[in-house]
């Protein structure tokens, strides 16, 4: 293990060069499937629609085409309400780059009513000390003409006022 | 299992910081070095190159490894990268340990690394998902409902999260090889630092490290060399690997199957009935101090619900009856993709009698425990200082 040992000449170097920044951007094209097409027309629509699995019966949102337990098509469509109850959640207060959001903020899990899987969303119209486990919240769309096939269609959940849902009805999705 | 013994003979690692002055090439060579001189080798001995790494979106340089063959020896031999996420350093070391157990290869050497000075990991863990809201904010933003979830579960006390980020920080201490070197810390510290994702504070989170990792494995006539020239070799007894999916309904993330499957695999290896009992000394994956908890319930140290008594016990202490973390952990170096082989690493050290300061005086079995992705890939080994 010997350190390499340069000749004078190729020593000085006034002011070493330790950082660059080279940024890099990257476009995506994201082709959604038939199960989440399904979805995210709806949603443009101002509706949820789950998949359950025909073994398992569990309810999937968004679905995945497929159950990812069973290995089988999920091929039974559910109307969903646009209710629900926050099963965990976490208050950002990180900044970093590329963000968005401004803070804090909160992205909670929600189980909708009916489905068996959470979807990540944010809370909002309510202090962030004040979001719990159980709390019930209602979905808040974005104004008709902005919606599109993208969960952004939805701005956020807000507490719906429902007294909070007992833990052992959402102890599995947490 | 193969029908070969596997040996660790030698392990390096660098000085974990939030800079590594250097490049890339640098980092890895200069783990892989200290590695190659603790087992009394060259390059020239080594018959095949196993190299981890966490997303190459992390430094945005795509697949490293092709311009590190030269600065790990690798031009001429087989080379392999590995990829599972956080867990990385420590599958790479399975896949370095299969080639000789499959008597495929004697002598090989294996590498993790990370540089998150030139990273953007929590930009990388970010990503907008296409039919999501734009609200992710990195590891800990992903964790943290987690956490919450085993508090609320377990009837957890807020400060058991304190006094694993305590414990963890004031072992690095002891550790030269740590980032963070916090002699200071005191609960009161900790308990008062920015709750950065709620309820995980500042101090309860790994920090960004630059570092690197490496061990040279041998068949057993190399461990035996090792063992006859007065340098105890860490013998392999077990190594188990796992995977489930991100999402499915009813998945248990504070819990997750995959890390009671994989824990079951390797102590049935090593022919551990009562890990609690049977095993010394445990590196465990900690990125944020709540897990330590979580994972002693996931790896069958204690009945679920009862992980947080163990650490208020002072059982994971250095001098409690089954320490955790001695080296300081992930929570004081997370150069990502070392941190995993960092875990495997340590435990070697441990059974080989040569962690310095924060060895564990008789230390015959040990585990090294690593977990990725979405708490879905992990990845543990047993090593022992006898002969399997």
């Amino acid at each position: 293990m010997s350190d390499i040992v340069l000749p004078d000449r190729l020593r000085d170097v006034a002011e070493p060069v330790r950082r660059i920044r080279t940024p890099a951007r990257l476009d995506y094209v994201f082709m959604a499937g038939k199960a989440t097409s399904r979805f995210l027309n709806a949603v443009a629509e101002k509706r949820l629609v789950g998949q359950r699995c025909p073994v398992c019966r569990k309810v999937y949102v968004p679905p995945r085409g497929v159950c990812p337990t069973d290995g089988v098509p999920t091929e039974e469509e559910i109307e969903l309400p646009h209710v629900g109850t926050v099963t965990s959640f976490c208050v950002v207060n990180v900044q970093f780059y590329g963000q968005v959001m401004e803070l804090p903020y909160v992205s909670a899990l929600i189980l909708l009513d009916g489905t068996d899987i959470p979807l990540m969303h944010l809370i909002q119209e309510v202090p962030a000390d004040q979001v719990h486990m159980g709390m019930r919240v209602e979905a808040v769309w974005v104004p008709d003409e902005e919606l599109g096939p993208t969960l952004e269609s939805i701005k956020y959940f807000r507490p719906n006022g429902e007294p909070d849902a007992d833990y052992e009805t959402y102890k599995d999705n947490v | 299992m193969g029908a070969e013994r596997v040996a660790v003979v030698g392990i390096g690692q660098t000085k974990h910081d939030t800079i590594f002055d250097g490049s890339i090439a640098g980092l890895v060579r200069t783990a892989a070095e200290r590695a190659l001189a603790d087992a009394r080798m060259t390059w020239a001995d080594i018959d095949a190159v196993v190299i981890g790494k966490a997303p190459d979106f992390f430094e945005g340089v795509m697949m490293p490894e092709l311009y590190l063959a030269d600065a790990l020896g690798a031009v001429g031999k087989p080379m392999f990268r590995v990829h599972t996420a956080g867990s990385v350093g420590g599958s790479t070391a399975i896949v370095a340990q299969d080639l000789i157990a499959a008597g495929i290869h004697k002598k090989v050497l294996t590498v993790a690394f990370e540089k998150q000075s030139e990273s953007e990991a929590m930009w990388a863990l970010s990503l907008p998902i296409p039919f999501q809201p734009p609200m992710h904010a990195g590891a800990g933003g992903y964790f943290a409902p987690h956490i919450r979830a085993y508090m609320h579960r377990s009837k957890a006390p807020d400060h058991v999260g304190i006094l694993v980020a305590v414990k963890d920080r004031l072992n690095a201490c002891k550790n030269p090889y740590a980032h963070l070197h916090e002699h200071d810390i005191t609960f009161d510290s900790v308990k008062d630092s920015m709750m950065l994702w709620d309820p995980i504070r500042f101090s309860e989170t790994c920090p960004s490290s630059d570092g690197a990792c490496a061990m040279v494995l041998t068949d057993e006539a190399g461990g035996d060399a090792a063992a006859a020239d007065g340098r105890p070799p860490a013998w392999v007894h077990g190594t188990a690997f796992r995977s489930e999916p991100t999402m499915f309904a009813g998945r248990d993330q504070v819990n997750p199957q995959g890390g009671q499957d994989c824990a079951a695999d390797v102590y049935r290896q090593a022919g551990i009935s009562d890990p609690r009992r049977e095993i010394d000394v445990v590196e465990m994956y900690v990125p944020f101090s709540w897990f330590e908890p979580m994972w002693l319930e996931n790896l069958g140290f204690c009945a679920e619900g009862e992980g947080w008594q163990l650490v208020e016990a002072g059982v994971t202490q250095m001098d409690g009856d089954l320490p955790v973390n001695c080296s300081g952990g992930v929570l004081s170096s997370n150069p990502i993709g070392a941190s995993g082989m960092l875990r495997f690493a340590e435990a070697a050290m441990q059974v080989r009698g040569q962690a310095g300061e924060h060895q564990i005086d008789g230390a015959r079995t040990a585990l090294g425990h690593a977990y990725g992705g979405g708490s879905q890939f992990f990845a543990m080994w047993i090593v022992g200082a006898a002969k399997p």
